[in-house]
């Protein structure tokens, strides 16, 4: 989905530039509450405290986090073993037993077709979280590549790989998404690749934005005198500085998958009957909306803890990355 | 700031026609035949040439685009594949229920957003602040189908109090002037037409806001309590000003300054969302349009309602970024392009 935008010549406020600063301020915060003025010594042998780890601590310590990240465990096990769980085959029809209120039998009711809606709601994370995965891996490698080689390279490379970030920009994505599933046709594969399209711009952003930065560094020239390629300086000692920034959001850029996914299902251009999708599901059963209200409830309850779960995950890592706000 | 808005307002032209060069070769070059679509199964080799030399199909692909440019400039956006009408008729016919739609969606979420932000805010960690944070949370992670559904399931089908659906009832529709049931019911003294227009409105218009009002909060939220940790509040504070006073006058005119500009363009972003809402609640405007001509095909409907939306969202855009600069004076906008 889309998020506000900062004015395109106002630089932006640079995430990366708080990793750095996190360092310096872990170093002093770690020293300072002790009261005393530290040993030399000791705090030459100390060692250094692993920041993933310190990130790590803190993420649990964030009780909504926490939860959220259990929960995707969860979300993960069913998608791989959904299949072994669901009490019916969630592709077989029984018109004989349509429209079912929740019972023992069917937890959560059957839908038009007499499918069970347990069964397709479990049958329908895979889909989701493989939607989500792939989609945001697409616009991942593709929106790092660009921006690292836009905010690398500078001058007309930039300029020209950033127009047309602002081309795609200039459409909404859903509407974006829409029209390429037109172009493409209908199908899950096809809405994988158009929903990963359309979240390039964003990943291109954020790291060239990083970029720009990190290669004011002196380490950034230093590593070119000793002769570094650019491929290299890029790739070990650029993008690793602004990973944790590109995870923070990968991880909503999953939540905004996992929507968007459930979108083109609703409006018929996602998975194809009869396999099962959640988007799809509200989709198929709408003209049911007062008579088997069930058949509407369980699938949107799915996709919303989802992405909510995703959402808070993110929250969750953007603050174990801000030292301002690192829970100890 | 004279260059800053010059140059801002000339970057919109490449990017509009590469838009138009986009959404052209996805609709002509990489999608699949219409003709086929169009025509039916059953449809003769000869047919399907007559037809594709009647709309323009077979000539090469970049005379079709020029000509299509030189067409649209001149406000002729195609026909319809299907019914023959205008394109741009058509969109024209729609396109006031899409805007009434997307201006109450974004008065609720103003009005609303900016409520319970600033009440987060100025009750800080309270009971107020977790409502707040909760409900935007919500707001940006349930699907915005889904919560038309929801709202169509309790206030029409269970409490019985608002349509489950379309704009107006048919006996009280209003004589169309502006295209604005609201306006045109009210102007020709329509009181029942008026009524009944608003309580068709009221439900696709919380939908469509929701999402807009969650970020609107966060915003607020958060400007807000950067302003009320500046020096100048305290010295508001400190001269025995009433604290209605501090926040309402001094607080939240500044705070109010970053968000004006994420309002608008949160009312871009509402027309993506228009989509989804009007497919639910068969709201007839443009966003149930554009989703029925994509799955007929109807690909000159698509472009033009595509090419249209890109025209607002950027538009929005730049009085958005050009707004932010008018509104606070601390922003300077270098003439040479800085990173």
């Amino acid at each position: 989905m889309t998020e506000f935008d900062y004015p395109q010549d106002t630089p932006r406020p640079d995430p990366s530039s708080l990793t750095h600063l996190a360092d310096e301020t872990m170093a002093l915060g770690e020293r300072l509450p002790s009261g005393d003025i530290p040993d030399f010594d000791e705090t030459l042998h100390e060692k250094p405290e692993n920041q993933w780890l310190e990130m790590w601590r803190s993420l649990i310590a964030n009780r909504a986090a926490l939860v959220s990240l259990i929960f995707i465990a969860f979300l993960v096990f069913l998608a791989v073993f959904g299949p072994l769980l669901t009490p019916y085959n969630p592709i077989s029809t029984n018109m004989a037993a349509s429209l079912r209120a929740p019972s023992a039998a069917h937890w959560f009711g059957t839908d038009q077709l007499g499918m069970d809606i347990f069964s397709r709601v479990i049958a329908g994370t895979r889909v989701s979280l493989t939607v989500g995965l792939l989609a945001v891996s697409i616009a991942l490698t593709i929106g790092v590549i660009l921006g690292a080689v836009a905010g690398y390279a500078g001058g007309w490379v930039d300029s020209v790989i950033m127009r047309l970030m602002d081309m795609m920009l200039a459409i909404p994505s859903i509407l974006l998404a829409i029209t390429l599933m037109a172009a493409l046709g209908k199908g899950i594969d096809k809405a994988v690749i158009a929903i990963g399209l359309v979240s390039i711009p964003e990943y291109a952003r954020i790291v060239r934005g990083n970029i720009l930065s990190i290669k004011q560094n002196d380490y950034i020239a230093a590593a070119r005198v000793v002769g570094n390629t650019d491929f290299r300086i890029i790739f070990r000692h650029i993008l690793p500085n602004a990973l944790s920034v590109i995870i923070v959001r990968a991880t909503l850029g999953i939540s905004s998958a996992v929507l968007d996914t459930a979108a083109l299902g609703f409006l018929g251009l996602g998975v194809q009957p009869p396999q099962a999708e959640w988007g799809d599901m509200l989709g198929r059963a709408r003209g049911f909306i007062f008579q088997a209200p069930w058949t509407l409830l369980y699938p949107g309850m799915a996709i919303t803890v989802t992405v909510l779960a995703f959402n808070l995950l993110g929250d969750g890592l953007r603050d174990a990355l801000d030292p301002k706000s690192r829970v100890k | 700031m004279f260059k800053y808005v010059t140059k801002r307002i000339l970057m919109v032209i490449p990017v509009m026609i590469g838009v138009s060069i986009i959404v052209f070769s996805l609709m002509r070059v990489f999608s699949p035949d219409p003709a086929p679509i169009v025509l039916g199964q059953h449809a003769t080799i000869k047919s399907i040439e007559v037809w594709r030399h009647a709309n323009g199909l077979d000539a090469p692909v970049v005379t079709q685009y020029v000509t299509y440019v030189a067409k649209a400039f001149k406000g002729d956006l195609g026909t319809s594949y299907y019914t023959k009408s205008q394109v741009a008729a058509e969109i024209g016919a729609r396109f006031p229920a899409t805007i009434e739609l997307a201006i109450a969606a974004i008065l609720f979420a103003t009005t609303l957003g900016v409520l319970l932000g600033v009440m987060a805010a100025v009750k800080k960690n309270s009971v107020f602040d977790a409502a707040g944070s909760l409900f935007a949370l919500i707001g940006v992670s349930i699907p915005i189908f889904w919560l038309g559904i929801l709202f169509i399931m309790f206030f029409a089908g269970f409490l019985h109090l608002l349509p489950s659906g379309g704009r107006i009832n048919v006996m009280l529709e209003p004589t169309r002037v502006t295209g604005f049931y609201m306006i045109d019911s009210l102007t020709q003294g329509n009181w029942d037409g008026f009524k009944d227009a608003f309580i068709h409105l009221i439900l696709p218009a919380l939908t469509l806001g929701m999402y807009s009002m969650a970020i609107i909060t966060r915003m607020t939220r958060s400007s807000m309590l950067e302003t009320l940790g500046q020096d100048y509040i305290r010295t508001a504070r400190a001269k025995g000003i009433s604290e209605t006073k501090v926040i309402g006058k001094h607080a939240l005119r500044n705070s109010l300054i970053p968000v004006t500009t994420v309002i608008g363009l949160q009312f871009g972003a509402l027309l993506g969302g228009a989509l989804l809402t009007e497919s639910v609640f068969s709201w007839p405007g443009i966003g149930k349009y554009t989703v029925d001509s994509i799955l007929k095909s109807d690909f000159p409907v698509v472009q033009g309602i595509v090419l249209l939306v890109a025209v607002i969202f950027v538009t929005i855009n730049l009085i958005a970024d050009l707004g932010y600069a008018f509104l606070d004076p601390r922003i300077k906008y270098s003439s040479k392009k800085e990173d």
